[in-house]
């Protein structure tokens, strides 16, 4: 695990929020330095999308501080965050059924304004990632299988050519050999392309094998955090995300 | 392949037969229970004033009897139609010379209509009737693409459109009373006025969806309307505004005297010619906006819109603006309503409130959904068959409403998505796989 030692690509001090009352992120701290995969585990409701989505400007931040790059991005608008390039995958896939795979393509390009060489190599990339993309991309989106839908969601990300590409849950409901497929294009471009990836997962045995570094989320707080291969042993994790246990 | 997961696909339907006798049985009952309910107050009793004057009621038991039994037949009838014709998304079986040449036919449908419609007033010169109708009709069918741009790409149900139609109409009407100017010149001005309500509107819906925007844009169009009505020293209030002069051919008017179009062009002057000049005018308007919203689609601005009608929450996970995106849906499709309303107003001469009632609105949100949401083909066909058609029942008098209705019931179970149902892509790769994605699209609707 080589993960470089630079300055963070993202620093998170004391990240607080919250829907109406109900406070989801209590005071988190993490970092993500350039190149590093990053994997945040934790139970159902622990608060894992929620900070990936206030990353992402929405819910807002009640307290504490996010800085991508060195600049402060607290409370800025989710259209600015995303011209910073930052990309998501959201939980669930999310893509746009109705409209064909190249559009989707597209829509991922479309808020960083990119330029249509951009476009062109963004999409290059991702075609030779996932070549069955490929053969799809008149396809309307709906009709896609659940693993194409989720390359289609990585690739939809990929377009905006982002420096930290954040993944909330790329293997859910996925049968196991194509989340491997998945899980292998993400060490794929972080080892080729040098990109820096968040990945939150609850499948941890495979989330920390990929990572280098992983956080442990119970509550909206961080409990645990170290090397992929340091949480992999720790008795306590095998008990609650390996073994089938699930605790809060 | 490998064992992957079927994702569920929202919009294929698997093709299956309608369920059986049992499934429609039960159906027709809770129709029929529903109906009970419903009439057993409306048509069951029956108030009457009695001799003392005090109000009694009788029981018509026979007649709500009758109503239920007719919901319940045709509740009957309606499954057993919809299991005939099997949803629009069935595989049929149809042979692929067919098949090919219904494509054929399907891609020459536009140009023709196109190419007869600029013939209308050279073959029907003589039919002041028929001119008259097709500019209405083009009228709608300016509306409809203009509403469809907010309905149907953007999925913003807007049941206010008519404020923006109205707001066109009385720019024009105003500006051309009071200062004086010119049709061509109020035109961008109408079109800018409207756009400006748009987003006027779209801010404080700016965080509603489906039934709440509904309602809030249908109060929005009552609001624009009674306003109208009550700002009398303005818009004349109930009795409108009249004398509203008549377009002119770029400065020269179309009138019979010596200035007119007719004798500086040497030909003998006919009231048709303006109404000519009218047609071609909406057909120049319309196809503009046809021609403009189909830009948009293949821009980025175009495909947020779509996008949004999608999944909103997707667009903002890709960072796109939805607060923008959705301000420029509402003031493009405004602005193309407040043009309509400017040749509205030019056309008649004579605006009131009484052409700006909520049935407009939902006249033209008819039509965009018949049409197939988001297709400008098949919005240019269902206006050209919900305004045609409308004046083809009219010898049907009071029944006229009720054919209407079971006309467009009728057609929403036949094709469940609109006349022109199937979404083209606005992002082609290379021609060859356009047209393969095409063929594909024939097979699974
Ligand atoms: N839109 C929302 N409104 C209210 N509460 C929410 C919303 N989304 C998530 N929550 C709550 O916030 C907490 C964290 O949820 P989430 O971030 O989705 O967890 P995870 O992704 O780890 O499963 C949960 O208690 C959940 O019920
Ligand atoms: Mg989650």
């Amino acid at each position: 695990m080589s993960a470089p030692s630079a300055t963070p690509l993202l620093a998170i001090r004391g990240l607080r929020a919250s829907y109406g009352k109900v406070e989801a992120l209590k005071g988190v701290d993490l970092v993500i330095k350039p190149g590093e995969i990053v994997t945040l585990i934790g139970a159902n409701g622990a608060g894992k999308s929620t900070l990936m989505m206030t990353i992402f400007g929405k819910p807002r931040a009640r307290a504490g501080q996010i800085e991508f790059d060195g600049r402060d991005i607290t409370g800025a608008a989710t259209h600015d965050i995303a011209r910073m390039r930052i990309a998501q995958s959201p939980e669930g896939r999310r893509i746009f059924p109705r409209m064909s795979v190249a559009e989707n393509l597209q829509m991922g390009a479309d808020a960083t304004n990119s330029n249509d060489a951009d476009r062109t190599v963004s999409l290059e990339r991702v075609l030779t990632l996932f070549p069955r993309l490929k053969e799809r991309m008149t396809q309307r989106g709906g009709t896609l299988s659940g693993g194409e839908q989720q390359m289609l969601a990585i690739g939809r990300a990929l377009m905006s050519r982002p420096r930290l590409l954040m993944l909330d849950e790329p293997s859910l409901g996925l049968a196991p050999l194509i989340a491997r497929q998945i899980f292998d294009a993400i060490r794929i471009l972080n080892r080729e392309d040098g990109l820096t990836v968040l990945v939150v997962e609850q499948n941890a045995n495979h989330a920390l094998r990929l990572a280098h570094r992983g956080y442990v989320m119970v509550n909206g707080l961080i409990t645990l955090s170290g090397t992929g291969t340091e949480l992999l042993a720790r008795p306590e994790i095998r008990a609650a995300y390996l073994e089938g246990g699930r605790k809060t | 392949m490998g064992p992957d997961v079927a994702a569920p696909a929202p919009n294929q339907q698997p093709a299956m037969r309608g369920p059986g006798i049992a499934f429609i049985l039960k159906k027709s009952f809770i129709s029929a229970f529903v109906a009970l309910i419903l009439f057993s107050l409306m048509i069951g009793i029956r108030t009457l004033p009695s001799e003392s004057g005090q109000l009694t009621y009788i029981t018509r038991f026979p007649q709500l009897a009758a109503m239920v039994a007719i919901v319940f037949g045709g509740s009957i009838i309606v499954e057993l139609l919809r299991q005939w014709w099997g949803p629009v998304d069935t595989l049929r079986i149809v042979p692929p010379q067919v098949q090919t040449g219904l494509g054929i036919a399907r891609r020459l449908l536009a140009p023709m209509l196109l190419i007869f419609t600029f013939l209308v007033p050279v073959i029907f010169y003589d039919q002041r009737y028929i001119l008259d109708l097709a500019i209405l009709v083009l009228t709608y069918v300016m509306l409809g693409w203009g509403l469809n741009v907010v309905v149907g790409l953007a999925g913003l149900l807007d049941l206010g459109y008519v404020a923006f139609y109205a707001v066109g109409a009385y720019s024009y009407a105003l500006l051309a009373t009071t200062f004086g100017l010119g049709f061509w010149e109020c035109l961008p001005l109408a079109g800018l006025l409207a756009a400006c309500w748009g987003v006027m509107l779209g801010f404080p819906v700016l965080r509603l969806r489906g039934d709440y925007l509904a309602i809030v844009t249908l109060a929005f169009g009552e609001i624009i309307r009674l306003v109208i009505i009550n700002w009398q020293s303005l818009t004349g209030g109930p009795n409108g505004i009249s004398g509203i002069p008549r377009p002119t051919f770029f400065g020269i008017p179309l009138t019979p005297g010596e200035n007119g179009l007719a004798a500086k062009l040497g030909i003998d002057f006919s009231p048709t010619h303006r109404i000519v000049f009218l047609f071609y005018v909406i057909l120049a308007l319309a196809l503009l906006t046809n021609w403009v919203t189909i830009r948009l689609r293949r821009l980025p601005i175009g495909r947020a819109w779509e996008a949004l009608r999608e999944d909103e929450v997707a667009c903002r996970a890709l960072g796109i603006n939805t607060t923008t995106t959705k301000l420029t849906a509402f003031a493009t499709g405004a602005m193309f309503g407040g043009f309509a309303g400017a040749f509205f107003a030019t056309r008649q001469g004579f605006i009131s409130p009484e052409s700006f009632t909520f049935q407009e609105s939902a006249l033209v949100l008819a039509i965009v959904v018949l049409g197939g949401m988001g297709s400008q083909l098949g919005v240019a066909l269902s206006a050209l068959a919900m305004i045609g058609g409308f004046e083809l029942f009219r010898g049907f008098d009071q029944y006229r409403m009720l054919v209407f209705g079971i006309a467009m019931v009728l057609l929403m179970i036949w094709r469940p998505r609109g006349l022109i149902g199937h979404r083209a892509p606005s992002v082609f790769l290379e021609q060859s796989r356009a047209i393969s994605s095409d063929l594909v699209k024939e097979g699974h609707g």
